[in-house]
């Protein structure tokens, strides 16, 4: 029954963790020397320059005067070196309703990712506790049918999802009103299960057998169980899905556009800034701006916490 | 600012609602009557999750299926979608691009990413060259769109250039181009975007697989006089075989849904569009469901073989080790 539970988790898991932690015993200099030669060093300087000078050049644009951007490159700014915040205060200013209006949407962002980050880990924790040590009969096949949901690609949800949203209704109560966060809680929600219930169920059924049956003994029912000790010997795995999730619905565009509704009120800052690139394509000092304040988190996460996001990542590859 | 008070409380009433739930469920197994109390665990826990995938996932891609043989007015029309879809020219170029996509993405920052895992092994400063390449992969697509986007910034002949690659052309003595509008380049234009995101997670995977590789072998290698390259070709791929795989299925199955670099820098128009953005376009733009419900189901059709693959060489990979 285990023929396709292949798991990523544990396979990358250990990979990263050598490359992450691991310092390999220091080798004999001779060697460091032919490993590290010339030609290959500068190549890597090159593809690291080469990779990181497209964002470089955002940032410094994003700090200097709207005039400036439009009428000289980036690379200038060493000779003509001007510094402002005005763009970043103009893409976050709420004044005018024309204005970009960014503060908004990142909060948007927030009350999005929050929930979203949340749901998908509790629900999927409790349904990966059962798949780990419930007993009952298909339960297996039951599990292999969670983890093959894993490739759908939610292209294939998203049209009906969205009638579904629209037609649930109480009487005249429409239950999920577009332009709410709510729809956007329960798509995210629903489209991390498979993945999450799969890593999920791969960690907790490594919990020692004795652990759970010790305090079965004391007498303890399975909410107790499954709160006091499964979900606390699950926390690096809840971790790196944690973070996994909420990038994943930080930086997502698809849901939000079908979703959203696109107003200030209910869509994240991917979609506003999205929608800024198509109607002010050349505003520059804007563009800029509001990407940086896009990545603001994503970045934070990255350098902060990159061993978890690492992990997170590579377990992940599989979603959408 | 009331604005903000008012949409966390939103949020909070969210999980205050949520948190009842659950703990109503719990509630209901605790108090269940003995005899009945494992089934009650059982259906309890299982039931959020149970509901929210056969509601809005399973349904909703059978009805996707059902809805891929409908027009526009939701009448059966057989195969028509599928016949617009390989015959109108639109929708080939589609098609085009998608393949071009599936193709050098997966190809190239497999390269590259191996390439520069192997130059800065065991380099002073790895990690900080790893985090350089690897950044891409943590911001947001339409964040990575609007920075190419600036690259690609075009300026009439006569103007001073803002887009860098336009100034490195008129520095050669070029003209400036308008690199997202002309067909068919542009498309390579948009995938150069995706290369720049994926080929730092090659490169991650990649590097913790060659200092996976025993160090007597190599040191064997290089006893026997096998120079640099020989080592690469002889020692290092066949032992990252594995990883490789891996690498090139999951980025093959992100590059078949991409969509948000698309959708940010050209909105598929240019004759730039592949698969996801057209499905989007088709079902919530262009109000031609049916065609949209065919594209998703094409796209699902392209991923699945990709998906089993890689799970079973992630499978083979668990199994040696």
């Amino acid at each position: 029954m285990s023929a396709i539970p292949a798991d990523p988790a544990a396979a990358t898991a250990t990979i990263t963790e050598e490359a992450v932690e691991a310092p390999r015993p220091p080798l004999p200099r001779r060697v460091k020397q032919r490993l590290t030669s010339r030609g290959a060093t500068a190549a890597a300087i090159i593809i690291a320059t080469l990779w990181t000078i497209p964002t470089f050049g955002l940032l410094v644009s994003s700090f200097r005067p709207e005039d400036s951007i439009q009428d000289s490159g980036w690379w200038t700014f060493l000779g003509d070196f001007q510094f402002t915040l005005a763009n970043y205060a103009d893409v976050l200013a709420s004044g005018r309703s024309s204005s970009p209006n960014l503060g908004q949407y990142f909060i948007n962002s927030l009350a999005i990712v929050i929930p979203a980050t949340i749901f998908p880990l509790v629900i999927a924790s409790m349904a990966a506790y059962i798949f780990a040590w419930g007993r009952f009969r298909g339960k297996d096949t039951l599990f292999i049918f969670v983890f093959a949901l894993q490739i759908v690609p939610l292209q294939m949800a998203l049209i009906p999802l969205l009638s579904l949203f629209i037609n649930l209704k109480i009487g005249e109560f429409q239950l999920l009103p577009a332009g709410s966060y709510a729809q956007l809680w329960i798509a995210h929600t629903i489209f991390a299960l498979p993945l999450a219930i799969f890593l999920l169920h791969n960690f907790i059924s490594e919990i020692p057998n004795e652990v759970i049956e010790a305090a079965r003994v004391d007498g303890a029912g399975h909410a107790t169980i499954f709160w006091r000790i499964i979900l606390p010997l699950s926390v690096p795995a809840i971790a790196s899905f944690g973070i996994f999730q909420f990038l994943w619905v930080w930086n997502d565009l698809l849901v939000a556009l079908v979703f959203s509704g696109g107003t200030a009120d209910v869509a994240p800052i991917t979609q506003r800034l999205a929608e800024l690139t198509g109607t002010r394509g050349n505003e520059w000092h804007r563009l800029t701006a509001g990407a940086f304040i896009s990545m603001i988190i994503p970045l934070a996460v990255f350098f902060g916490l990159q061993r978890y996001f690492v992990r997170g990542l590579l377990a992940g590859g599989l979603k959408g | 600012m009331e604005d903000f008070g008012e949409k966390f409380v939103q949020v909070g009433v969210a999980l205050a609602v949520f948190a009842a739930v659950i703990g109503l469920i719990m509630l209901l197994v605790d108090r269940a009557p003995k005899s009945f109390r494992d089934k009650a665990t059982i259906i309890g826990f299982l039931a959020p999750a149970a509901v929210l995938l056969a509601v809005g996932l399973v349904g909703p891609a059978v009805q996707t299926t059902l809805l891929a043989f409908t027009n526009s007015s939701g009448e059966p029309n057989g195969l028509d979608n599928f016949a617009w879809m390989f015959t109108q020219p639109e929708a080939l170029v589609t098609l085009r691009n998608t393949l071009l996509w599936v193709v050098l993405v997966p190809l190239l920052s497999t390269a590259v990413g191996l390439a520069y895992a192997v130059f800065i092994d065991r380099a002073r400063g790895e990690k900080a060259l790893k985090a350089l390449v690897f950044m891409p992969m943590a911001i947001s697509m339409v964040g990575a769109g609007v920075i190419w986007r600036f690259v690609y910034a075009y300026r009439g002949g006569e103007q001073d250039q803002i887009g860098l690659l336009n100034q490195l052309l008129v520095w050669v003595g070029g003209e400036p181009k308008q690199f997202l509008l002309d067909a068919p380049e542009n498309t390579f234009f948009l995938i150069a975007v995706m290369i720049w995101i994926q080929t730092g997670f090659a490169m991650v995977i990649l590097s913790a697989a060659i200092k996976g590789i025993p160090m007597e072998i190599v040191e064997a290698a290089r006893l026997d006089g096998a120079s640099p390259w020989q080592q690469f070709r002889s020692i290092t791929v066949p032992s990252i075989r594995g990883a490789l795989i891996v690498v090139v299925t999951t980025i093959t199955i992100g590059t078949l849904k991409v969509f948000d670099i698309v959708r940010t820098m050209t909105a598929g128009n240019f004759e730039t569009s592949v698969i996801a953005n057209e499905m989007y376009t088709q079902a919530f733009r262009a109000d031609e469901p049916g065609r949209g419900a065919a594209l998703a189901l094409v796209l699902f059709l392209m991923v699945l073989p990709v998906v089993v693959y890689n799970a079973r060489q992630l499978k083979k990979q668990r199994e040696i080790r």
